[in-house]
């Protein structure tokens, strides 16, 4: 609820859609597919896709990295939240050849040797999830912010993670989830 | 004849797994991103589906060219949906389809598919009855008692206008499903509420057997009551598959489609007039009441809900507009209900100047279950502070931010549907679990393991659960909260069952008999008896080369004590209302439910807060807002079509009402029940805080500001 944005539904895409046939083309790639590299979770990763592929769909489509989820496809919802050179990001949003260069972390980098991430873990203990469609880009939406702000209060929670949502309505063990997993993090374990 | 093996849930005291909050099984795969849910499908050969949908609210195809489309490169096939000729109903309606080999050209060629329309005249607003025209279907005027001399003789009377509008169910996951038609197998990858039930209906639709379809769905990314049937997506993505040679083909939604047409609550509007004596005993209700759940009409909410009114003049009219249709929503009619009857109510408790907790405890008696009600509303109000916080109307104090508390009532079925469960005791000790189920969300894995681990005493670890596979003993659909109850008494028979054959096995080499022995922690022993025990693992060895593989079943209509259906439920809302912008905010919740035995009070509690934030999204921010010039939604896009964010709930409270009596009810489901009262609630707060009711929900500022003038004036 909170906040106001531009529409982007069926009437502002067909909006969007004739703007970007208008664009001038200039020094652009494609419109067939070229060569892109993402580093992800550590490792390199070689596609070769069409540029106007995003992030979201290059990691699901093309990579099976599909923790990450497509829900409104129009940054609103956070389902697809990754971390790129620290910044927590919609991959909805963002195009794969943008990305190149960047260090994107995945959900999939979270749990090490079967291992829970204090973030997963605390959503588990909580039960911060019910169908489990919004968890993945909550949980890394999470970390992204307790990275800023590691020691938040609820209020700082409630504005911090304004950008995710859920249907299910997990909210009231996720606000005890994230400040369990603030505790853990600060601990320094699984830093 | 051996006596008939007693399947009673275990004495409260007695039980070691049941009613101790447990995380949820899945919990750890879900929240790693591991789990794979159907649109999560990936596969080499895998081809992307996407759908060509009406533009127009109502119009015939003229022509249509898909040429271009079949021309496109990457494109394996092309098919028309609404041939020229066909009516289409509304905007999103399936026009074609086509597969790809990558999403973004399966959209491509979607726009290369030139149709022509002839664009005929469309309804698509209900909210003012007199606009409908032909479309408006009168059901016939029901009358109970007699209201006219009610009316007469009554000593207050109020007439209001209520509506509550469509709302999306907004699945996360949206609609869709991955289908391969390989020669004549089919193998369907849904998301689905009803992974038994649903290749059958594939199956119906394409005319093969429907043994030939294997159903598979381990995650679904939300349902609500939109996701039984196979749907057109379905038998398309099938098609689509057969005409590129068996490749599996992807086909779910997109956000904006989703939204138009894969399902909606229905709305209902009305004019209330509600009578009663001094004291506050209702003594007549009179509605002119009207709803859209698209093309085919909607429900008939249930009105006046909870209270059997003595008497009543009711009239109910079905607006048929050209939207997408309806579909069941958490709790089926009755949020409807609740609202156009607990705001009238509400309403009438405040012309008589009454305290609304007196005001419905003088009236529990046209409820079927008075004492129920009234401990429930004790409890609430205790958790809310109602004798502090409760004002009269309006009565909020000076300041520009006004506070009121309102409640509601509700009451569901729920119940146990028809499921069959297989446990499997192996020679090594492994047991295994299955029946062809699903997890909404809603914690069935970890209840069915939890039911088994019970019985067999041992650890959530030693199950080995199987669900969501089509070749596994069915289960019914979820849907009217019947999901615990079915597969809870389902597994407690089979394991039952089970376990009964591995005491018949070991008992002689135990110098026991059968009925002697019991499992505990981990351990076969004789009765009381720790000392003569074997290991679980020890045990099973005894048999041999020989698994035990036992049934059970639970029948709907004769569930045996283990489940039963019919529930109260009381949920009160505290507000705070800016009267300067209009803004509604959320203080406090309380849902106080009857939910019979509860197997796990966690994953309980986080259903009844899912059904609670819903509340509050449908009474702050959720509708779909259709433009009547160009008969389209407005907003189907999630910016637009608003639903609760984490910083939107204020504090939430659930009170599980476990109690001796109600445990003896046996296993009754909740996540209906929990999802009907507090939207009107919420409403009610408003009123109270702000001294005016609110006509119609969501409770956006321009709604608020709008009464508050209408009060000034
Ligand atoms: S899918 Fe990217 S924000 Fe919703
Ligand atoms: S858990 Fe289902 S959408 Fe959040």
């Amino acid at each position: 609820m909170r906040g106001v944005g531009i529409s982007t539904g069926a009437v502002g895409s067909g909006i969007l859609e004739t703007a970007a046939l208008a664009a001038p083309a200039g020094n652009v790639a494609g419109p067939g597919a070229v060569p892109v590299t993402l580093k992800i979770n550590g490792k390199p990763y070689s596609l070769n896709i069409e540029p106007r592929v995003t992030l979201i769909d290059a990691l699901r489509n093309h990579l099976d990295l599909t923790g990450a989820k497509k829900v409104c496809d129009r940054a609103t919802c956070g389902a697809c939240t990754v971390i790129m050179d620290g910044k927590v990001v919609y991959s909805c949003t963002t195009l794969a050849i943008e990305a190149q260069g960047k260090d994107i972390q995945t959900i999939e980098g979270f749990s090490q040797n079967g291992k829970l991430h204090p973030v997963s873990a605390a959503f588990v203990n909580h039960d911060a999830q019910q169908c489990g469609y919004c968890t993945p880009g909550f949980v890394v939406a999470v970390k992204g912010f307790l990275d800023k702000h590691p020691n938040p209060t609820e209020q700082d929670v409630e504005a911090g993670l304004g950008g995710n949502l859920c249907r299910c309505g997990t909210y009231v063990g996720m606000r005890k989830a994230v400040l369990e997993a603030a505790k853990e993090m600060r601990g320094g374990r699984n830093a | 004849m051996p006596d008939a093996p007693n399947y009673s849930w275990p004495p409260m005291e007695k039980r070691r797994v049941l009613g101790k909050s447990t995380k949820r099984v899945d919990g750890p795969i879900k929240a790693a991103g591991r789990a794979k849910y159907s649109s999560d499908f990936t596969q080499k050969d895998l081809l992307h589906g996407a759908l060509l949908t009406s533009p127009h609210a109502h119009a015939r195809v003229t022509s249509i060219d898909t040429s271009g489309a079949e021309k496109l490169p990457g494109v394996t096939a092309v098919r028309v949906i609404a041939s020229p000729g066909t009516e289409l109903m509304w905007a999103g309606q399936e026009v074609a389809s086509v597969a790809a080999e990558t999403e973004e050209i399966a959209r491509d060629a979607t726009r290369r598919i030139k149709v022509q329309y002839e664009v005929l005249p469309h309804l698509v607003r209900e909210d003012d009855l007199k606009k409908a025209g032909v479309r408006a279907k009168a059901a016939g005027e029901q009358v109970k008692g007699d209201p006219d001399k009610a009316f007469q003789e009554a000593d207050a009377v109020v007439e209001g206008h209520y509506g509550i509008p469509v709302i999306t169910h907004c699945c996360l996951e949206s609609h869709g499903n991955v289908v391969e038609w390989k020669g004549d197998k089919l193998n369907l990858y849904p998301s689905t509420q009803n992974a038994s039930g649903i290749g059958g209906d594939l199956s119906q639709n394409l005319k093969v057997p429907a043994s030939n379809v294997h159903t598979n769905m381990q995650y679904i990314g939300g349902g609500f009551g939109s996701k039984f049937a196979a749907d057109l997506w379905g038998v398309e993505a099938a098609r689509l598959s057969k005409a590129s040679n068996g490749r599996p083909v992807k086909l779910f939604l997109d956000r904006a489609t989703e939204l138009m047409m894969a399902g909606n609550r229905p709305s209902a509007y009305a004019n209330i007039k509600v009578a009663a004596k001094k004291d506050g005993t209702i003594t007549a209700w009179q509605s002119e009441s009207w709803s859209t759940g698209g093309i085919g009409g909607g429900g008939s909410p249930p009105i006046p809900y909870v209270f059997d009114v003595p008497n009543q003049r009711k009239n109910h009219t079905a607006v048929s507009t050209n939207c997408g249709g309806v579909r069941a929503w958490r709790a089926p009619n009755h949020q409807q209900a609740c609202y156009l009857t607990n705001t009238a109510f509400d309403d009438l408790a405040a012309k008589l100047n009454m305290d609304p907790l007196e005001f419905y405890d003088k009236n529990l008696g046209l409820t079927p279950r008075a004492e129920v009600y009234r401990a429930q509303m004790r409890k609430g109000a205790e958790l809310i502070d109602w004798q502090k916080l409760w004002h009269l109307r309006g009565q909020s104090g000076s300041g520009t931010v006004k506070r009121g508390l309102g409640l509601a009532m509700s009451t569901w079925g729920g119940g146990g549907h028809n499921s069959q469960c297989r446990t499997t005791i192996h020679p090594d000790g492994t047991v295994e679990v299955e029946l062809c189920s699903q997890d909404l969300g809603t914690g069935t894995r970890t209840v069915i393991t939890m039911v088994a681990a019970e019985t067999l005493g041992l650890p959530l670890g030693a199950i080995t659960l199987r669900i969501g596979d089509s070749s596994l003993p069915p289960s019914g659909a979820s849907g009217g909260s019947t999901t615990v109850g079915g597969v809870s008494s389902s597994t407690r028979k089979s394991t039952v069952n089970a376990l009964a054959k591995l005491f018949d096995a070991v008992a002689p080499t135990m110098g026991s008999s059968a009925d002697q022995l019991e499992a505990v922690d981990g351990r076969i022993q004789v009765k009381g008896d720790s000392s003569k025990s074997l290991t679980w693992k020890a045990a099973c060895q005894k048999l041999g080369v020989n698994k035990i593989s036992e049934m059970g079943e639970n029948n709907q209509r004769n569930p045996g004590g283990l489940n039963s259906s019919g529930v109260g439920g009381v949920q009160l809302a505290d507000v705070s209302v800016d009267t300067e912008t209009g803004l509604v905010k959320i203080i406090k919740a309380v849902a106080v439910q009857d939910v019979g035995l509860v197997i796990n009070p966690k994953t309980s509690e986080s259903q009844i807060h899912g059904g609670c934030i819903m509340g509050i999204c449908a009474a702050l921010m959720e509708e779909r807002i259709m433009d009547q010039q160009t008969g389209r939604m407005l907003n189907p896009d999630m910016e637009f079509y608003k639903i609760a964010g984490i910083g939107d709930i204020g504090e939430i409270i659930v009170h599980l009402d476990i109690t001796p009596e109600h445990d003896k009810r046996g296993v009754v489901g909740l996540g209906e029940p929990a999802a009907i009262a507090l939207l009107t609630a919420i409403a009610n707060a408003t009123a109270n805080a702000i001294g005016v009711r609110v006509p119609e929900i969501p409770l956006t500022p321009d709604r608020v500001l709008a009464a508050l003038e209408r009060r000034n004036a």
